[in-house]
């Protein structure tokens, strides 16, 4: 009886602690609307979402790269090369007659393919001639903010289709009390009218993709393999799974959603440059081991590591509409960081 | 003889150095034959040979009396030659039908479009090959890192039985288990035998070899020196064979 109590006991808390990062979540959006009026609202919601959409691509990117073992230092760079790419081929096709659309569409689909170039060099350098990861990616780091700069010549890109700041700003829904809905485009209404918006469209945007890789890692054998390279790359070798083939897609996935993470930016904040994304890779990585993957490969998931990056978020809009600089917000990360690396190494039942 | 497996006059030279030297043997179904010898021996490369990982340079391995080309650990295993490393190779960080199905995974059609992964079926197919050989194992869902030495090596063992393993190769099966976990893996051996399967141990247990062989194979500087049945010999006999102490008679 008494042991079936302490089970019982022993149950919930390794529940809690398996989903401490949901419970430290939920405790500091908690302080944060008790400190700061109008916290939470669906307004400041939204905001976290919209500020954090950079981060949420960079760290599944990250993720990917971190289930098999490796690292990938380049993304922030990859995300800025990605910014000068997009918002130069949008000035240059928007000049040449392109309706704005048109550039806009061609522009991103360029960006992503030329995005794909760096993960293929980073994956052929890791996977084939067996250079430590660190090091691969750290010098396409070099590469890519070296490239961005020549490409931009130290002149942000100017005069972009006005269109990709209004859908890069846009909301997916908007609500007219009494008078009806909108889908993408923002009612004409006379000023002062309350319009609700719902959802940011670079939210929707980068959850559409995090949503089709997290099916990819959980539900394929691409994504179980990938878990199997990182948990042992011999056993993976051994059975037959093609490991180079499996790591250089790791690290193409990887420059796609800093490719992504790019697009977003331009369209955000309608310019592009070469470090736009260098903050956020500390971020990153930052919300993937909150977020509970081991460094050594192996484990973590698209969902818990989107709650590394809410916590970061969170934690960065609470401190910016409290007024404190942001560098409390950089020894905080770090301070959860090493809590969250001291929860595991002293509870390692929590991990999933 | 009609072995399952047979090797005739197989060499593997590194440089200057010759690793296997003309080495014929063969394992009949349900027979386990034990291979012996002192570090450097060429134990690991004559396996390393059959399980395709390296290809002999002189020498031919048949399999059910074909003669056939091994290119690669692929094609053993496509032709049911399974081989359990020493280290097992199970991905720790994955669960059990996860690791028995790994790299070979059943998937089903989702939504008309896409393969996803059949968790439920490989469950079951591990679950009732798990039963067949008798091992419990809890929880299929647990990873491998929560399980025993001996539960880790049953696994490994499951895995190579669900895939219709016709040779199965062991490398050092019962180093490192405790001493009830030996026993359990040894008896696992004698139900495979059973089942017809041709199993080739590598060991420096001798108590096991005698325990579960039929016959045992001194292997010393690369040549296949002695054949004995295990009927027929004795520990002290082996022993000396292995360090060449023991005149060879053919």
């Amino acid at each position: 009886m008494n042991t079936l109590v302490a089970q019982r006991k022993r149950n919930t808390l390794g529940t809690i602690g398996r989903n401490w990062v949901l419970v430290f979540l939920v405790l500091e959006f908690g302080y944060f609307a008790i400190l700061t009026r109008g916290f939470a609202s669906l307004n400041i919601v939204q905001m976290i979402l919209f500020y954090g959409t950079e981060v949420f691509l960079l760290a599944t990117a990250e993720l990917f790269v971190i289930i098999t073992g490796g690292i990938d230092l380049s993304v922030g760079y990859v995300l800025g090369f990605a910014t000068v790419i997009s918002s130069k081929l949008m000035v240059v096709f928007a000049s040449r007659g392109l309706s704005p659309l048109g550039a806009i569409v061609t522009s991103i689909l360029i960006t992503l393919c030329v995005g794909l170039i760096p993960g293929f060099v980073n994956g052929v350098l890791v996977a084939k001639l067996r250079v430590p990861p660190f090091i691969a990616t750290f010098s396409m780091l070099g590469v890519c903010q070296g490239v961005s700069e020549l490409l931009m010549q130290g002149i942000p890109a100017k005069n972009l289709p006005p269109l990709a700041g209004t859908i890069g700003n846009g909301h997916f829904l908007y609500i007219v009390p009494g008078s009806g809905i909108s889908f993408m485009q923002r009612p004409d209404v006379a000023r002062g009218v309350r319009v609700i918006e719902i959802i940011p469209n670079a939210v929707v945007f980068a959850l559409v993709f995090i949503a089709i890789f997290a099916f990819i890692l959980t539900k394929t054998r691409f994504g179980q393999h990938i878990y199997a390279i990182g948990g042992n790359i011999d056993a993976a070798s051994r059975a037959g799974i093609d490991v180079k083939k499996h790591i250089i897609g790791v690290y193409m996935i990887s420059s796609f959603f800093a490719s992504l993470a790019g697009i977003i930016y331009v369209m955000k904040y309608i310019t592009g440059k070469a470090d736009a994304g260098a903050a956020s890779l500390l971020d990153a990585i930052a919300a993937v081991v909150i977020g509970g993957a081991s460094m050594f490969g192996g484990s973590g998931t698209v969902w818990r590591t989107i709650l590394g990056c809410l916590v970061i978020a969170t934690l960065e809009t609470g401190l910016r509409m409290r007024g404190t600089p942001t560098f409390d917000k950089y020894i905080l990360v770090g301070v959860i960081l090493i809590f969250t690396v001291v929860i595991e190494r002293f509870f390692p039942d929590f991990k999933r | 003889m009609g072995y399952i497996i047979e090797t005739r006059g197989i060499t593997k030279r590194f440089g200057g150095l010759t690793a296997v030297d003309n080495v014929s043997m063969g394992v009949n179904a349900g027979e386990v034959v034990a291979i012996l010898g002192d570090n450097g021996a060429g134990k690991s490369t004559l396996i390393k040979m059959i399980s395709g990982v390296h290809k002999p340079d002189e020498g031919t391995i048949l399999l059910d009396g074909k003669p056939m080309k091994l290119e690669s650990p692929m094609d053993a295993l496509a032709n049911g030659i399974e081989t359990i490393y020493q280290d097992l190779a199970l991905a720790e960080n994955l669960n059990v039908s996860s690791n028995i199905f790994l790299g070979r995974e059943k998937t089903k059609r989702s939504l008309g479009m896409f393969n996803v992964l059949d968790h439920e079926y490989m469950q079951q197919e591990s679950r009732s090959v798990l039963d067949r050989l008798e091992i419990e194992i809890p929880s299929l869902k647990n990873t491998i890192r929560t399980l025993s030495g001996g539960q880790r090596q049953a696994v490994a063992i499951s895995r190579s039985i669900y895939w219709q393993a016709k040779v199965l190769i062991m490398d050092e099966p019962t180093a490192a288990l405790g001493i009830a976990e030996q026993k359990k893996v040894l008896d696992l051996v004698k139900s495979l035998k059973t089942q017809g399967i041709g199993i080739i141990i590598i060991s420096h247990q001798m108590y096991d070899v005698f325990e579960v062989a039929d016959r045992i194979i001194v292997m010393r500087r690369g040549q296949n020196v002695a054949t004995r049945l295990v009927s027929e010999t004795t520990p002290d006999e082996i022993v000396g064979l292995i360090v060449g102490s023991e005149t060879v008679k053919r």
